[in-house]
């Protein structure tokens, strides 16, 4: 296929705060077990924000090194895009925050929200900003501070997420690399099993609202785990299906990093070998809407992904939501 | 027929070399020692291969191999 029209990747950066907070720490703080942690996860230790740092703080760090990496100065960015759950406030957007600290004036900024599936919805709404001709140069971060909104009594959530961010640099090509196809997916009705209750409009934050921890992740494991199996691998192959490409084709995989359980079972089911799926969900935990980002910046860096490789980003979360996109790689 | 799919969804997904010991009385996580997520794997690798739905309340309910066996073959009915 003659992508005349085709948006590229020109630029990857991610910064993850330094306090690192390993099992053994959780340990001593709840009731789990490293052993236990490991066997169902793969987490082995998470990133942890300080009290001072907010999502924009990570994502600006993170969207300085994408822009460096791109070589284009943050003057040149028509439009900015923040995927997270964790903005710094309700409002200004995150995305506001991080074109103030970039000093970016003449880009447009806004924050979408689509849970652990954001970067890669943020990354197509950018995609068909450049690709219908309005906008030449986007910047599309994934950015969260889970930590912030995690119960500590609750080991079913706590032991799982991590604070990080990841950023890109798009732009329009002609050289037949860059984005071949997307595809997005929601199921609104099965909403409940992943959310954070409280803080908006149904339930305002009061007293009541901080006393009965309506501010924090409320999670249906299982639930989620089945719908994660199963989704990971139908949103891989429709986005492959949209661009003519064969699993065989793939050269890497870079999933959204929930669980090692849910990426072995997801790569079974697409019979697709671990050795082509990248993974830092042992370091880093689930970072939500940074996940993606920040492992394709790091399998870029680390020289893992070569010109026309075919590389598939795929995730899933809250809403239920999922995505993914199938890239040539340009760089 | 039923039985033998069954366990061999379960030999592939545990690694197991020998399934002749795997009887209907056998446990999954008992005397297989299969943990809260290989057992839903597993049971979502039989929902697909007998195209059934097995909802969580009623998966939890099962206690043997023969359990699942007896489930599918009611629902197929
Ligand atoms: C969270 C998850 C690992 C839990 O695994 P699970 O097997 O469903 O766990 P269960 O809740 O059934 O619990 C199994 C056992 O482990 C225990 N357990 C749960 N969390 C634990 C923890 N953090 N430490 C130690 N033990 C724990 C439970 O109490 C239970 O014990 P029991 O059998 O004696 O009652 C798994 O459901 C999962 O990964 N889900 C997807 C979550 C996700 O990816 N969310 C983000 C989406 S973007």
């Amino acid at each position: 296929m003659n992508n005349e029209n085709s948006v590229k990747i020109i630029g990857t950066g991610s910064y993850l705060p330094p306090k690192i907070v390993t099992n053994f720490d959780l340990e001593k703080i709840m009731h789990t077990t490293d052993e236990w942690i490991r066997s169902r996860t793969g987490i082995e230790s998470r990133r942890v924000a300080d009290e001072k740092t907010a999502t924009s703080d990570l994502a600006t760090i993170a969207a300085r090194k994408a822009l460096e990496d791109a070589n284009l100065m943050a003057e040149d960015l028509d439009l900015i895009i923040v995927a997270t759950v964790t903005p710094d406030m309700m409002f200004p957007s995150t995305a506001c925050l991080v074109q103030k600290n970039l000093e970016a004036g003449k880009a447009v900024a806004f924050d979408i929200e689509a849970a652990c599936s954001g970067f890669l919805y943020a990354l197509t709404i950018g995609e068909q900003f450049i690709k219908g001709g309005v906008y030449k140069n986007a910047l599309i971060i994934g950015a969260e501070t889970l930590s912030k909104i995690l119960d500590p009594e609750d080991r079913n959530t706590s032991v799982l997420f991590g604070d990080g961010a990841g950023a890109i640099v798009i732009q329009k090509t002609t050289d037949n690399t860059g984005i071949l196809s997307s595809y997005l997916g929601t199921d609104g009705s099965k909403g409940e099993v992943l959310k954070q209750p409280a803080g908006g409009s149904r339930i305002p934050s009061t007293y009541e609202s901080v006393k009965d921890k309506l501010h924090y992740v409320k999670m249906e494991g299982n639930e989620v785990f089945r719908f994660a199996v199963r989704i990971m691998g139908k949103a891989a192959m429709e986005a492959l299906k949209l661009s003519n490409i064969k699993i065989q084709d793939i050269d890497f995989l870079i999933p959204h990093q929930a669980n090692i359980r849910i990426i072995e079972a997801a790569a079974k089911r697409l019979e697709l070998p671990m050795d082509k799926v990248y993974v830092n969900l042992d370091k880093y935990g689930n970072m939500s809407a940074a996940s993606v980002p920040v492992a394709l910046d790091e399998a870029s860096k680390k020289g893992l992904l070569k010109k026309n490789d075919i590389v598939v980003l795929v995730a899933f979360g809250g809403g239920l939501t999922w995505a993914s996109t199938v890239v040539r790689w340009s760089k | 027929m039923e039985f033998e799919k069954i366990v061999k969804i379960i030999g592939d997904h545990l690694g197991l070399d020998d399934v002749s010991k795997v009887k209907p009385e056998t446990s999954l996580v008992k005397d297989l020692e299969a943990d809260s997520l290989d057992a839903v794997e597993i049971i979502m690798s039989i929902e697909d291969e007998f195209d059934v739905e097995i909802p969580d309340e009623d998966a939890e309910q099962f206690n043997n191999i023969g359990d699942i066996l007896n489930y599918v073959k009611a629902k197929k009915e």
